[in-house]
């Protein structure tokens, strides 16, 4: 259809269009050297900070020195909590979605909607509830821990549309052939559904992942700013994203390191996109046959 | 879209025959019960902190207020939501014809691997994390802008960044919705003897009409919440700008600068203006259902 629609517009160029063809050629040009000109410029800054030491010391005179290793300790952390919490919640209400609830159930809708409405809050209206309410009426002060659940509030909606996607895609013969087999639905689905659904799982897992690492507003006031090794998960840690903001918004002479380690999230963002695209290469193949 | 009905393969007297599948489907529905909550917890949380200020000083306060100042027991907010207001429109302005403009160009004029090329590039502009554009609007287009008009931290800077944010937001909605223009229409409008532009002015753009409004809102409510970019590039002074090189500080940001060191009454007004940005992405949230339900 694309390329049918390409062809026919060609055929027909008068001299007006010309011009306004190449405009069009000009607005991605100026994008792509603007995303050049960002990209480019995080590498040749952060190029030269970016070494093993780098990555395994802490740092130093407020973040100037040193290197950022127990910052991508509380990174992980979090980004552990927030999965552990919201993988189960997140497929399990996506399976009730997709398999388990037709389409005009009152609470199928009603958990949808809320979801639509989820996923557009902004984050920093996240940091705000998760301060209220994990911090403070919870009681896990500024910890890993509330940062994680915060967090976890914040990508169910990406993982339930991922993995519905996921599961909407495997063919309804898998779920006739099984019932007329009278197969239970519990065995049907572990057995059958969810490894067929797998590659969107993982498409969700993966996006998921990534919006929670990149995220730092949401994190500001759930799980702090401490920059020392986290002994446990009631202990404040900073992410990377939190990182980045402190050294060049409040730290002086902390550019150096900034850029360091707003290469680092970038390449950890790039590699996630990858695995992200990989995946849903093949998991557009699988829906073809 | 056509979607099997599942339950109805499955007539109720079966469907719990097996004493597991009971179990399942109540566990799952106690999982989507939490997922749905999310949301009514954090309105009630909102609105449990932002109370005792709303019940002090009412809701005019924080119009009428002579400025933004809680240590003295003023909020006005409305120079923030100026902010907010004036860095949104700027970024929506020009980020809707770029991203229309894009998604075209990937439909309509590019040859198929570049606009493949050109899709991945916005994929990936869309993904990088919003404090690292802060960060290069910080120490590049900062100081440029300064050369230009100093200070350079500017509500131009913020809307540049902004502008870079949402610009994925439009460009892939447009291109999912150009995607679903009938074939026939850009055959019919080739056989009329259409020129390129005609087609796309003419029969494109109104049939993907519902779309892009979809696109628009969408763009609208990211580049309301958005935090870190602005808070980073647009200097954070309380006030109403005068021009675009003025310095201005957005409803987001001021919760995000304030929070650390808010206690009480002053921590209940940011709650307020979080309260505010909530309700504008709740009234988005049902503009883009009603156009989407208008469209089919």
């Amino acid at each position: 259809m694309n390329l049918s629609g390409l062809k026919m517009i060609r055929q027909n160029q008068y001299g007006l269009d010309k011009v306004i063809s190449l405009f069009f050629w000009l607005v991605p040009l100026i994008v792509t050297s603007l995303f050049i000109w960002i990209l480019g410029d995080i590498i040749r800054g952060g190029i030269g900070q970016l070494n093993w030491a780098f990555l395994t010391t802490a740092p130093l005179d407020t973040g100037r020195q040193g290197g950022i290793a127990p910052i991508l300790v509380s990174t992980l952390l979090i980004l552990g909590v927030c999965l552990a919490v919201s993988l189960p919640i997140g497929i399990g209400t996506a399976i009730l979605l997709a398999e388990f609830t037709p389409n005009h159930n009152w609470f199928g809708r009603l958990v949808r909607r809320s979801l639509d409405v989820l996923a557009g809050v902004p984050s920093i209206v996240f940091g705000l509830f998760g301060n209220a309410f994990f911090a403070k009426t919870l009681g896990l002060g500024f910890s890993i821990l509330s940062g994680g659940l915060t967090l976890a509030c914040m990508v169910l909606p990406i993982l339930i549309r991922a993995t519905e996607t996921g599961l909407s895609a495997v063919p309804q013969e898998y779920r006739l052939s099984s019932a007329s087999l009278g197969i239970s639905r519990t065995s049907t689905l572990w057995h059958l559904l969810l490894p067929a659904a797998t590659p969107g799982l993982l498409v969700g897992l993966v996006l998921g992942i990534g919006r929670a690492i990149a995220e730092t507003a949401a994190l500001i006031f759930t799980s702090g700013y401490v920059d020392r090794m986290p002994t446990s998960l009631l202990d404040s840690g900073r992410s990377l994203s939190i990182h980045i903001f402190d050294l060049s918004m409040n730290v002086t002479g902390g550019d150096a390191n900034a850029y360091g380690s707003a290469l680092v999230l970038i390449l950890i963002l790039l590699l996630i996109n990858a695995i992200a695209s990989y995946l849903s290469g093949k998991y557009s193949k699988t829906l073809k046959v | 879209m056509w979607k099997p009905k599942t339950l109805s393969l499955f007539p109720l007297r079966n469907w719990f025959k097996y004493r597991k599948d009971f179990l399942l489907v109540w566990l799952l529905r106690g999982l989507s019960a939490i997922a749905g909550i999310v949301i009514l917890l954090i309105l009630g949380f909102l609105l449990r902190e932002a109370l005792p200020v709303l019940e002090e000083v009412g809701i005019t306060a924080f119009f009428r207020d002579d400025s933004w100042n809680p240590g003295e027991k003023s909020y006005n907010l409305v120079p923030m939501i100026w902010g907010t207001g004036l860095t949104m429109m700027g970024a929506v302005l020009l980020a809707t014809p770029l991203g229309i403009v894009s998604a075209l160009f990937c439909h309509y004029y590019a040859p198929m691997p570049i606009a493949s090329l050109y899709r991945r590039l916005i994929e990936l502009l869309a993904g990088i994390p919003s404090v690292v554009y802060g960060f290069w609007g910080l120490v590049v287009l900062v100081p440029l802008i300064n050369r230009l008009h100093p200070p350079g931290t500017s509500l131009l800077a913020g809307i540049a960044v902004l502008t870079l944010m949402i610009l994925p937001t439009i460009t892939l909605v447009a291109d999912a919705s150009f995607a679903k223009v009938p074939p026939e229409y850009l055959m019919g409008a080739a056989a009329m003897g259409l020129s390129s532009w005609g087609t796309i002015w003419q029969i494109v753009i109104p049939s993907a009409k519902s779309g892009l409004f979809t696109g628009v809102i969408l763009e609208t409510g990211r580049a309301i919440g958005e935090t870190m970019a602005v808070l980073m590039v647009c200097g954070n002074v309380v006030q109403t700008p005068d021009s675009i090189f003025d310095p201005v500080r957005t409803l987001t940001a001021n919760i995000a600068l304030e929070m650390a060191y808010a206690l009480d009454n002053h921590r209940s007004a940011l709650f307020v203006s979080g309260l505010l940005l909530l309700g504008v992405i709740i009234v988005l949230a049902i503009a883009a259902e009603l156009v989407d339900r208008e469209a089919s």
